[in-house]
């Protein structure tokens, strides 16, 4: 058997691409950050992002972090069900587990869908799409979210995206065969904060935006 | 105390099961849950009905073979105890008590609470042993200097005794902890290392190939198995199998 088709290669590259997609969020949340400061140095940040070569090429590298990431995780979910063909009559899984660390699936697709959505409205229209005469990005960013039931939906979503990373850190962590006595609280601590400064930071974007003009 | 099982009862291998109600009296909370058990069979052999068929051997925690999934909780609602060790002074008079067999594809159900956990046995067969030359000049183990700390890891692994509550309390039905624990024993010490490469890829083989699912690290098996096996196995487990899947000439 393979080993990256094997149960045990598969957690290294839901692992790997994880911890990858963990990094690429600190740097998106940094970019976006700018928004707060000034429509200046985001409008600069951004076309630095469009623009540089390497930035560029990683967007291959992040494009397919992410369809690995997915596409393992369904597989995974796919095998796990079919590994329990029977369901217990009584179960109680909330006294030796965490809902985070039970509902990977569930607050992973529904960020896929959120993907999907803010794909379509930012990135699309960013790379390929006619952006209206005289509109910078910062518009486009800071515009969308004049629409309440959207914020809400960017929010709710943030919100999932931080239960996926509270248990996916320390998570990636582990399956990459990195557990120490001495460091593993330290890793899950540092989960714990990362995943609620991606949650909050995000979110302060998206409801300043909503409720400052 | 008066209580109320539901008993998963089925007549054989891949036949249809169903829950049962049986009402039972007279039980005394310093019954340990298997004696309790023996009380209901007592009286269903009497009334002329087939008793509930489950494991059972050492009835002092110590050979694996007793499981049963006690109101939704492997081992019951105790922790560190198998169901041997678990006494009816933990439920209340007048409860309602759901047991179930393991539930796993890899552990199919012979009859009634009885699962087959023939696949742990041949994840066994598949690496987790040493090959020791018993003809004669056998060493003595202690002629090996090891450090304290790794004898006291591998022996920790080492007391997991197979009885499989980790699958059954895994969401997946993931069997890492056991394996993780198997392999641990053997490749903290030096008499194991010599085929600690070709152990952790030929179990994890096994293990893939009977069906169980795959971790996703809840932690719920750490804090079902009896034994207190610790997660820390499978993240040693994954290391071994990175390590032997990057350096393996086959
Ligand atoms: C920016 C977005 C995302 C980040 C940063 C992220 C991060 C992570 C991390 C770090 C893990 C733990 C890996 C491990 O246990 O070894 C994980 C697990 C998982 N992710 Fe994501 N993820 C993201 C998006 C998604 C999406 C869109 C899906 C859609 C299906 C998904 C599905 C899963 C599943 C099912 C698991 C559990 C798999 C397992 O532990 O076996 N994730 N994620
Ligand atoms: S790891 Fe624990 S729960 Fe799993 S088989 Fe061993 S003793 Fe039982
Ligand atoms: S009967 Fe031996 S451990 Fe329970």
């Amino acid at each position: 058997m393979g080993f990256f088709t094997s149960s045990i290669g598969r957690k290294i590259v839901m692992s790997l691409t994880g911890l990858f997609l963990i990094t690429f969020l600190i740097v998106h949340l940094g970019v976006n950050l700018l928004t707060l400061v000034s429509a200046e140095l985001f409008n600069e940040a951004s076309h630095f992002m469009a623009t540089n070569p390497l930035i560029q090429a990683m967007q291959y590298v992040l494009a397919l972090g992410f369809v690995l990431h997915i596409s393992q995780g369904i597989i995974l979910q796919i095998r796990n069900k079919q590994a329990r063909p029977q369901n217990y009559a009584m179960n109680k899984p909330a006294t030796n587990s965490s809902w985070s660390s039970r509902s990977m699936i569930l607050t992973g697709l529904l960020i896929l869908l959120f993907l999907i959505l803010h794909l379509k409205d930012y990135f699309w229209v960013m790379k390929f799409g006619e952006m209206p005469a005289g509109q910078t990005d910062y518009d486009l960013v800071t515009g969308l979210f004049q629409n309440k039931l959207y914020t809400l939906i960017y929010v709710a979503s943030f919100i999932l995206l931080g239960f996926h990373l509270d248990h996916g850190f320390q998570s990636a962590f582990q399956s990459a065969g990195v557990n120490h006595r001495k460091y593993t609280p330290m890793i899950r601590k540092i989960g714990r904060v990362y995943s609620l400064l991606m949650a909050l930071g995000f979110s302060l974007i998206a409801l300043y935006f909503s409720f400052a003009n | 105390m008066k209580l109320t099982l539901k008993i998963w009862r089925q007549a054989g291998p891949g036949k249809a099961g169903k829950m049962e109600t049986y009402p039972i009296d007279g039980i005394s909370p310093d019954m340990s849950f298997l004696e309790m058990l023996d009380v209901l069979n007592n009286k269903l052999v009497t009334e002329g009905q087939e008793p509930v068929a489950f494991d059972h051997d050492c009835r002092e925690g110590i050979c694996g073979a007793c499981s049963l999934y006690i109101n939704g909780e492997a081992h019951g609602p105790d922790r560190g105890v198998t169901t041997c060790q678990l006494h009816m002074r933990k439920f209340k008079d007048g409860d309602t008590i759901y047991i179930e067999p393991w539930r796993a594809k890899a552990f199919p159900v012979i009859k009634d609470l009885v699962v087959d956990r023939g696949a742990f046995d041949r994840i066994m067969a598949a690496g987790g042993f040493v090959s020791v030359n018993t003809s004669g000049n056998t060493l003595d183990a202690n002629s090996i200097p090891i450090p304290k700390d790794d004898a006291d890891k591998a022996f920790d692994a080492a007391t997991c005794i197979g009885c499989g509550a980790c699958v059954a309390s895994c969401k997946n039905s993931s069997a890492m902890l056991f394996v993780s624990a198997k392999v641990s024993q053997l490749a903290l010490l030096p008499q194991g290392r010599v085929e600690a490469q070709r152990r952790v890829l030929n179990m994890v083989e096994q293990m893939d190939k009977e069906g169980f699912g795959n971790c996703t690290n809840t932690g719920a098996c750490e804090v079902e198995c009896p034994k207190g096996i610790s997660l820390e196995n499978i993240a040693r487990m994954n290391r071994e199998y990175i390590k032997a899947g990057l350096l393996s000439e086959s």
